[in-house]
């Protein structure tokens, strides 16, 4: 064990209240199927989604198993075929529920309820549980980041009500990450983080007098408001000491500085941000993120087209010969070469034998089907990464029409969550999909 | 939004009443709601910020963003927390801000005392005491000031300046639970707000801001528990020259306009579109907002009028001279020109549209739902979009929508939004003029609800008109005021309300007065408890 892992393992041990601490956490360090070797990466989670899904004909492999064909909507991803799970026939189960468009898939995809009204958000999503329990140890719970300018847009959801935002401006991101030097090596710490420090715990001391004259219902807004404070005061303790691993060597974003709501505005952005989060991954900065690549009633256009992706599901012809939507589906490649960019930069960073992707779990999906019809069954989803040798990759699953929530479970599991049951109602689930795991 | 009930004119002549009578009668009993914990918006934190402060003090411009509900970010303010890359934020700011107001000619606006030295306890506690009070918006507890004093004497020790450590004690208030949200506190079995929380609610509806000390003073002297006490205070928050700012964070939280700040549109289509453009077009409709409240005219007057205020830059999109070389001159808009009243402005029209075109949808939404406070559902479940391929038909927004008043399944809705929507489509994406769309000559003739019109104007008209609008205000300035839904049992109170602003030749001030003064404003049901 190196000694980045003993201290690694001491801040999990004192991390006090907000970081769950033994077996779970031992788990979700050298991940399943790893506990003997020696390699010990931290495993990392992220997910990356996509607006307005796919055309499912041309995006699902026609066969499962390990040899299926990408066909030409995954074309992009075909050089990392053998790293990936394709996922078909997962859905959203609503319990009779309306289905809001682009938001009843992909809420029950990222936190197993079905939501009862529009644009609500019913429960914590997946990556804020995993963060809970291993986003304790690093500066940074997790990052969100967009790359369509809005940083209303996100799926991380930290409980009822209340969304994690997203970072959009990549260099805005790098100083936030990396922003705080090391104090010179020396060791000696900055007074001012220490102050800093101070004036967190004198805040933490009101929450509780306030709390005691409040409902319940804003008890638990102040609950996690509480985490906030604790979570920035660890952050800036861990902040203070130089990241010590081989590949960690950030670089600020070259790129100017700027989003917009073109297609070809978010690929550049999307790449700047891509940058900066692999190499805060890398750096231990975090680990876990959310990368949302184009919303789910996306705004984005090709640069001088008057109308956006999310119109042209809706109002654009079915090309006869074609038999697709030719203009709308120019916004599904783009968001698997994007995505292909993702997979391929976190790839190319050494870790020990291998690279970050083995230590990585990424859940890749869209919140609809078809977007045409607003279809939520077979969701499309791709699960990336070798999860510490836990995953099983190079393959195409399918679910017969089972819960999406068995996805959600399943990648809780393989993030060590001692999580034997996830989900409401038809959503709930206690069947991880075995065939996903090594 | 309020449930429904008969209109109040049915209502009256039902009862052979005339509205004045009824506005004569006393305030009806009424349910209450739970007490609201609100996050400051970014609005009010501003503005705390500069009136405890000065107006020069810069704002860091990222804070954890507002959400809106029940149409308001006033609303979702009692629903959202701080969350950890929020609290970044804040800490950022307040570190911002700290290093502005500890500078040599900004902190004698606040610090009143000469320091003995680098650390100087009773100087520091002095500051705090008195700057912590306008914060949090109450005294401070003891141990509550002495944390801040400690830290205070901490700073000053490691700085060697006893400034640089009074700004870590005035970071930890800017951090404090008590400063980004504001608590409403009842005391156990009243179900009335303490006198501080009701000078909160006050300040907040009247200056969209904390109490001053003079507020404070008479919810601590207990002057604004009594009757004229109250009258004092709200008629002298009205008269003071923040009360305009509130009305204008009002307006611009309940006409969307912080959406503006996301809005992108073409570069190629609309080459006059950039960031400045969209901050000059939302500062036109707050003053035009302003002018009406300052002369006190009907507040329905918005919809209607000409009269509005240009920077030069905006001429060049509403294509009307400006003399002004810089800055901002009142104007009118031409007498027989296209546009009158709000709906008519760069801002609306701007932010009620997609980045390449124009929406009749979106335009009508927003008439249908902010301003009329009509509940529009979303599209139907699984809605068979295949009847609107082929688009192409006609070349106007009418054409294309015209399948949307067809299709059983959408007619419903969009004949409620669609209508009203078109009447604005001589409107581009940017909200530039036009007679023609893809050549074909554009039609706004239409009609409200039985209101018949010939364009956006007589649009205007026609809204002004409609009995729904002058309510549809009361609802929005009640959810304002409490921070959350209009309670089901609220209707009588609000009818009264509806009442009293009709033979008040729908002022807003009297309207605000009105609320302000209510025995429903100082009280609640007790402390909001989660769903079960």
């Amino acid at each position: 064990m190196t000694a980045w892992t003993r201290r690694a393992l001491l801040r999990g041990a004192l991390g006090g209240t907000t970081v769950a601490v033994g077996l779970p956490f031992l788990e979700a360090f050298v991940g399943r199927g790893a506990r003997a070797a020696v390699t010990a990466h931290p495993l990392r989670f992220g997910t990356w989604s996509w607006g307005c899904g796919v055309n499912p004909d041309r995006w699902f492999p026609a066969v499962t198993g390990s040899d299926a064909p990408f066909p030409v909507e995954l074309a992009a991803l075909t050089p990392w075929r053998h790293r990936l799970t394709v996922l078909s026939g997962f859905d959203a189960k609503l319990d009779g529920r309306p289905n809001f468009p682009h938001h009843s898939g992909v809420s029950a995809l990222r936190s197993g309820v079905a939501p009862d009204a529009d644009h609500t958000i019913p429960a914590a999503s997946l990556d804020v549980l995993i963060a809970g329990a291993v986003g304790g140890s690093t500066p940074f719970r997790s990052l969100d980041l967009s790359a369509t300018g809005r940083r209303s847009d996100t799926y991380s959801w930290v409980q009822a009500g209340v969304a994690n935002p997203s970072d959009v401006s990549p260099l805005a991101l790098y100083e936030r990450v990396f922003g705080l030097a090391p104090s010179g090596g020396t060791g000696a710490p900055d007074p001012g983080l220490v102050l800093r420090q101070g004036v967190l715990s004198a805040v933490a001391d009101d929450v509780k007098r306030l709390e005691s004259r409040l409902g319940s219902h804003d008890r638990q807004r102040l609950d996690l408001y509480l985490t906030s404070v604790r979570q920035l005061e660890r952050q800036l303790q861990l902040l203070a000491e130089p990241p010590d691993l081989a590949a960690c060597q950030p670089t600020p974003p070259g790129e100017p500085d700027d989003t917009g709501t073109t297609l070809e505005q978010a690929v550049v952005t999307h790449k700047a941000l891509v940058d900066v989060l692999v190499m805060a991954l890398a750096c231990d900065r975090t680990r876990v993120f959310n990368l949302v690549f184009s919303w789910g009633i996306s705004e984005l256009r090709l640069a001088g087209s008057n109308i956006s992706q999310h119109q042209l599901t809706h109002d654009e012809p079915i090309d006869g010969a074609l038999g697709y939507q030719p203009e709308a589906t120019r916004f599904v490649l783009a968001a698997m070469d994007a995505l292909a960019y993702a997979v391929e930069r976190l790839a190319s960073v050494p870790e020990g034998e291998g690279t970050l992707l083995d230590h990585c779990i990424l859940l890749a999906h869209s919140e609809t089907s078809l977007a045409k019809t607003h279809d939520i069954t077979s969701l499309p989803m791709l699960v990336a990464g070798g999860g510490n040798g836990g995953l099983r990759q190079g393959q195409h699953l399918a679910g017969n029409g089972a819960p999406v929530s068995r996805v959600g479970l399943t990648l809780l599991q393989a993030m060590g969550l001692p999580v034997e049951r996830w989900g409401q109602g038809a959503l709930q689930t206690d069947r991880p999909v075995s065939d996903l795991l090594a | 939004m309020r449930p429904a009930v008969a209109p109040l004119a049915l209502l009256l002549a039902a009862c052979g009443a005339d509205p004045e009578a009824a506005a004569d009668l006393p305030e009806p009993a009424s349910v209450q709601g739970p007490a609201a914990l609100r996050r400051l918006t970014a609005r009010e934190y501003r503005n705390v910020i500069h009136d405890v402060f000065g107006e020069e003090v810069a704002i860091p411009w990222r804070l954890e963003p507002d959400v809106r509900e029940a149409g308001l970010l006033g609303v979702g303010a009692a629903s959202v927390s701080v969350t950890p890359s929020g609290l970044e934020d804040y800490e950022a700011a307040a570190r911002g801000i700290v290093a502005q107001v500890v500078s040599p000619g900004r902190r004698e606006a606040w610090v009143r005392c000469a320091p003995a030295g680098p650390t100087d306890d009773a100087c520091a506690e002095a500051t705090l005491a008195r700057v912590g009070a306008l914060l949090l918006r109450r005294p401070l507890e003891p141990d509550e000031l002495a944390a801040r004093v400690e830290l205070s004497r901490a700073g000053a020790t490691a700085f060697g300046d006893f400034h640089e450590g009074l700004g870590l004690g005035l970071s930890s208030l800017l951090l404090a639970p008590s400063f980004l949200f504001r608590a409403e506190l009842t005391e156990p079995g009243v179900p009335q707000l303490t006198p501080l929380s009701l000078a909160s609610r006050l300040s907040f509806l009247l200056w969209a801001s904390a109490p001053d000390e003079a507020l404070l003073a008479a919810a601590t002297d207990g002057s604004l528990g009594t009757a004229e006490g109250l009258d004092l205070q709200v008629d002298r928050l009205i008269a003071d020259p923040r009360f305009l700012r509130g009305v204008r964070s009002l307006f611009a939280d309940l006409l969307q306009l912080d959406a503006l700040d996301d809005v992108r549109k073409d570069e190629a289509l609309f080459p006059a579109f950039d960031d400045a453009l969209v901050v000059e077009a939302r500062e036109q409709t707050l003053r035009t907002v302003e002018q009406v409240v300052d002369a006190d005219d009907d507040i329905r007057t918005l919809w209607t009028t000409r009269q509005t205020a240009l920077t030069r830059k905006l001429g060049l999109v509403y294509r009307q001279p400006v003399a002004a070389a810089e800055g901002w001159q009142d104007t009118r808009f031409p007498e027989d020109g296209p546009r009158a009243g709000l709906l008519t402005h760069v801002s609306l029209l701007s932010l009620l549209a997609h980045a390449g075109r124009s929406s009749a949808t979106l335009r009508g939404r927003f008439v249908r739902e902010v301003l009329l406070c009509d509940e529009i559902p979303g599209p139907p479940t699984n809605v068979d979009f295949s009847a609107l391929e082929g688009t192409a038909a006609g070349p106007t927004a009418r054409d294309r929508l015209t399948v949307h008043m067809r299709t059983p399944a959408c007619a419903n809705c969009h004949e409620a939004m669609d209508p009203v929507g078109l009447a604005l489509e001589q409107f581009d994406a940017l909200g530039a003029f036009r007679t023609e769309e893809a050549g074909a000559l554009i039609d706004p003739s239409g009609e409200l609800d039985g209101l018949v019109f010939d364009d956006a104007v007589g649009l205007g008209v026609a809204l002004a008109d409609h009995p729904a609008l002058a309510p549809c205000l009361v609802d929005t300035v009640w959810r304002a005021a409490t921070g959350r839904q209009v309670e089901p049992g609220e209707a009588p109170l609000l009818t009264w309300m509806d009442a009293r602003l009709a033979t008040s030749g729908h002022s807003l001030r009297a309207l605000l007065r009105d609320v302000a003064t209510s025995e429903a404003f100082r009280h609640v049901s007790g402390p909001r408890e989660a769903a079960p």
